[in-house]
């Protein structure tokens, strides 16, 4: 146990000495989070639009006061004609035009319906499609409230709330990956490369030589990288509840106990590449392309797998990130148990046992 | 000119912050001449090197190698001289002949000239059979001959030679110092770091540096006596032992 | 007593075994000797040092190390052998004493308990403690990597060319520390590319190609020599050593240092005079010993 620790603590000063490679690691899921969630978001913050008020009653007031109290929209101005509205496109700022036409207080009144026009700048067309998404929601919403006060029994109205994430905010979608991701880079990568440096400067040679038992060594190599995915685990979740209002909706402990088995998932990937790589940058290659590509692409991430060709959506299944990823939508986004969860829970710890057997197997106690 | 000096070092000096690798360094060295420059490890002798064969900037001094000022020229330098070392050498993945028109490529021969200059050199080493084979499959003394002849191939005035003799058997390191005199007698100067105190003897003239300056510059016989020895090795002691500074 | 003994190894590298690092090599080494395996790089040197502290399996043959068997006792050997590989494996980031408290650990000892055998050579190194290993002259560098090797008090210690890069100053040090080390019963095995250091051995192997050329004492390789060596020098070596390959009574001419050696058919030293006298330069000609390089040419060129 003596002769543990003493390469645990060897293997914390390495960690602790290579600042950079440190702070990278600790820094990596801050920076994730905060590339994700404010740089490369999808959503919509304080656009800008026009509005077309032919009506200028009470309905249409109280409308666009709604659409300005959102954190969405900001009206950047009032227009009259129609020809304004591709004026203004033309000028950039302006993306979206709400028209609202001539005696709408009073169509919702007695035939219970009234229009509302949007055009959008579709010349970038995923943010068009964001913005109409919107403000539809917000009109819908505004719809439903006024349902309400009135009592109406027959009012029909169309039912399309975003279920779990009514903003529809992409934190909910990158939280999860980001944190497949952290992990996956400093367990397995690091794990691999760490272990491949000791062949290469030749110190593995002697540990062989010496009478500690090979699989300790190895397996001393990778607790302080799982103590670091801990703290990363946690920053992760901090950041997603304080910064980005994406609350753990399910059982914390339930998380958290997923995300440590892929953790151990993660590490065992790490030594079975260990086992298999000569130089450290071979460690490296099959860690990015044979992993991190895999997650960033097959897991569900980026790209949603049910809209993957029959052939990809086979290859995600092997890819563990996959499994992980559903995990934590549905117990920190959707709030589910583990009854909901135990089919994906059991493809990992098999995949965890399967990948530790390998490296295992794999590992020689002598040089070749 | 008999007496062509091709290498000329007046006080040369390099200063890292305030570590000073080679401290006022002064030497010539005439054209077809076997220069041994020894040192223990950390003595400045890389260093030395470095700066004279144009990739390093020196801090204060003076050098012209090949007729060119290290300071403005280095690039003049770089195409009149030929380096090898016995870490780094020919690309195992390439054939011999690969790495034959690949370094004489470099230096922008004509392929006219490649072409004849390589079956001679194969010629010379034996290797013609072995020509197209990959280097990594040749032994380690071949390897090093090779590497030596790739580094004249351009009919460089100077060649520098890193410790080119590490590791090899005495027959093929006779065979290497062979080749090397048959270089200096075709007027290439040859400036020579070894490890090896009976390969000092083979040199017109050693110069041995302590602590970053040359305590000792001679041929061997005169250092011999000078120092009271019987041989090289006794000379190098002598003189390394004095060392202050902590190598590498 | 024999510390190691070794029948018969043969070890091939490559899918077809194509290349042959070690054919059927076989010899012994007795306690508390201090054992050289001489010979360039290339030779199979590693290979055996390898196949004998368990981390290669020969193809075949066997060993015994210490009376255990390098296949079936593998743990057991690996309690009681101090190793240092030819890079020397420290960690570069870990200090003096922490390198040292870390080989200590895993070899279940404590550098308290063994400080009497590493103090000779430690206490050369301890004024540097806390500098890191990778900041250490090549000499530092071995004096510590050597402490490694030998803090858990190792009945045989294997030393992979501990010299190779080495300057002269350090290597001459090397080996007044290996000679202490001998005295207190330690049994070591050294490999080496330089010939010279073979004088420093009780027995050397000399080795080529993966077959061992000869085993003997120094004393002894040199005494089967059995030929007539003249070393000569002129003021033109080149030219010296041209005229000395042409002449009939010549069997073998090389450089060596200063001179050139010139190994002779029979006697033969009045013809070489008379023929060199011929080539109208001046000329100095003495008889010599051989020393072990001039054997291990002779044995190679066999």
């Amino acid at each position: 146990m003596k002769q543990f620790f003493a390469f645990v603590r060897k293997e914390f000063y390495h960690i602790f000495r290579d600042r950079r490679t440190m702070f990278i690691l600790l820094a990596m899921p801050v920076v994730q989070i905060i590339i994700f969630g404010f740089a490369l978001t999808n959503e919509v913050k304080n656009s800008k639009i026009a509005i077309w008020d032919q009506s200028k009653d009470v309905a249409t007031a109280s409308l666009i006061t709604q659409l300005e109290a959102s954190r969405y929209f900001e009206v950047e101005q009032s227009i009259n004609t129609a020809k304004e509205i591709e004026s203004i496109f033309q000028k950039g700022e302006v993306k979206l035009a709400v028209i609202l036409p001539p005696h709408f207080d009073e169509d919702l009144r007695h035939f219970n319906k009234a229009q509302v026009q949007l055009i959008a700048d579709a010349s970038d067309p995923n943010v068009a499609n964001t913005l109409t998404n919107y403000a539809s929601a917000i009109i819908i919403d505004y719809q439903n409230r006024i349902t309400d006060e009135r009592k109406l029994p027959y009012t029909i109205t169309t039912e399309m709330r975003m279920l779990y994430n009514p903003e529809l905010k992409g934190a909910y979608n990158f939280v999860p990956g980001v944190m497949a991701m952290v992990l996956l880079l400093v367990c397995t990568m690091m794990t691999a490369i760490t272990i491949v440096r000791e062949k290469e400067t030749g110190t593995m040679e002697v540990m062989l030589v010496s009478p500690a038992n090979p699989l300790k060594i190895v397996i001393a190599k990778a607790v302080p990288y799982f103590l670091l995915s801990a703290v990363n685990i946690i920053t992760i979740l901090l950041l997603s509840v304080f910064v980005l209002d994406v609350p753990v909706n399910g059982s914390l402990v339930l998380l958290v106990g997923e995300s440590l088995l892929f953790t151990l998932v993660s590490l065992a990937l790490g030594l079975l590449i260990s086992t298999k790589a000569g130089s450290q940058q071979t460690a490296l290659f099959i860690s990015l392309v044979g992993l991190l590509l895999p997650t960033v692409m097959l897991s569900g991430f980026m790209f949603p797998i049910e809209n993957m060709p029959l052939p990809l959506r086979t290859v995600s299944n092997i890819v563990p990130a996959r499994w992980y990823y559903s995990i934590v939508k549905s117990v920190m986004i959707k709030g589910i148990g583990l009854h909901a969860v135990w089919k994906e829970t059991l493809i990992l710890s098999g995949m965890l046992i399967f990948f530790l057997g390998l490296a295992i197997k794999n590992f020689k106690t002598r040089l070749a | 000119m008999v007496n062509e000096k091709v290498i000329l070092v007046e006080n040369l000096t390099k200063k890292f912050e305030d570590f000073t690798a080679v401290d006022h360094i002064s030497f010539d060295v005439h054209k077809g001449e076997i220069f041994g420059f020894l040192g223990a490890n950390g003595a400045g002798k890389t260093t030395a090197m470095r700066m004279l064969s144009g990739l390093s900037m020196p801090t204060s001094g003076k050098a012209m190698v090949a007729g060119f000022d290290v300071y403005r020229e280095n690039e003049k330098i770089k195409r009149n001289i030929g380096y090898m070392s016995q870490k780094f050498s020919l690309y195992e993945d390439l054939t011999v002949r690969e790495n034959i028109r690949f370094y004489a490529g470099i230096y922008g021969k004509s392929s006219h000239f490649i072409k004849e200059k390589t079956e001679l050199v194969l010629d010379e080493l034996h290797l013609t059979a072995e020509g197209d084979k990959l280097v990594k499959s040749l032994p380690l003394g071949w390897k090093q001959k090779l590497a030596f002849s790739v580094a004249i191939f351009h009919e460089p005035r100077i060649v520098f030679l890193d410790e080119p003799t590490g590791g090899v058997d005495p027959v093929t390191r006779r065979e290497f110092w062979h080749m090397i005199y048959e270089a200096a007698a075709s007027g290439i100067t040859v400036f020579v770091t070894t490890h090896y105190m009976d390969e000092a003897e083979y040199c017109d003239r050693v110069s041995i540096m302590v602590d970053g300056r040359i305590d000792a510059l001679d041929t061997p016989q005169q250092l011999k006596k000078t120092f009271a020895a019987i041989s090289m090795d006794e000379v190098f002691l002598k003189l390394a032992r004095k060392a202050t500074r902590a190598g590498d | 007593m024999t510390a190691v003994k070794i029948n018969n190894v043969v070890k091939t590298y490559g899918k077809k075994k194509e290349v042959t690092a070690l054919s059927d090599i076989s010899f012994s080494v007795s306690k508390g000797e201090l054992f050289g395996i001489i010979g360039p790089d290339g030779a199979g040197k590693t290979s055996l040092f390898r196949i004998l502290t368990t981390l290669l399996l020969a193809d075949k043959g066997g060993a015994t190390v210490d009376g255990f068997d390098i296949v079936k006792d593998y743990k057991a050997i690996r309690q009681r052998v101090g190793y240092m590989p030819g890079r020397f494996s420290l960690y570069q980031d870990l200090s003096v004493k922490e390198n040292l408290d870390f080989f200590a650990t895993i070899f279940n000892t404590s550098v308290e308990e063994n400080y009497e055998l590493i103090k000779d050579i430690y206490s050369q190194i301890e004024p540097f403690k806390d500098r890191k290993a990778g900041k250490l002259s090549g000499g530092m560098k071995q004096k510590l990597a050597l402490s490694c090797a030998l803090i858990h008090s190792p009945s045989v210690l294997f030393l992979d060319e501990p010299t190779t890069g080495v300057d002269a100053v350090s290597r001459k040090e090397f080996w007044e520390m290996l000679k202490r080390l001998k005295e207190q019963g330690i049994t070591i095995l050294v490999s080496t590319p330089y010939m010279d250091e073979a004088s420093m051995c009780d027995r050397v192997a000399l080795i080529q190609s993966g077959r061992i050329l000869s085993i003997n004492t120094p004393k002894g390789i040199v005494e089967t020599f059995g030929k007539k060596l003249l070393a000569v020098k002129s003021n033109d070596m080149l030219r010296l050593l041209h005229d000395l390959k042409q002449c009939e009574e010549v069997q073998d001419a090389y450089p060596f240092g200063e001179y050139h050696h010139a190994v002779m058919k029979s006697d033969g030293r009045q013809e070489l005079n008379n023929y060199l006298l011929k080539k109208g330069y001046g000329f100095e000609l003495r008889e010599t010993e051989a020393n072990i390089e001039d054997c291990f040419m002779q044995l190679m060129k066999e």
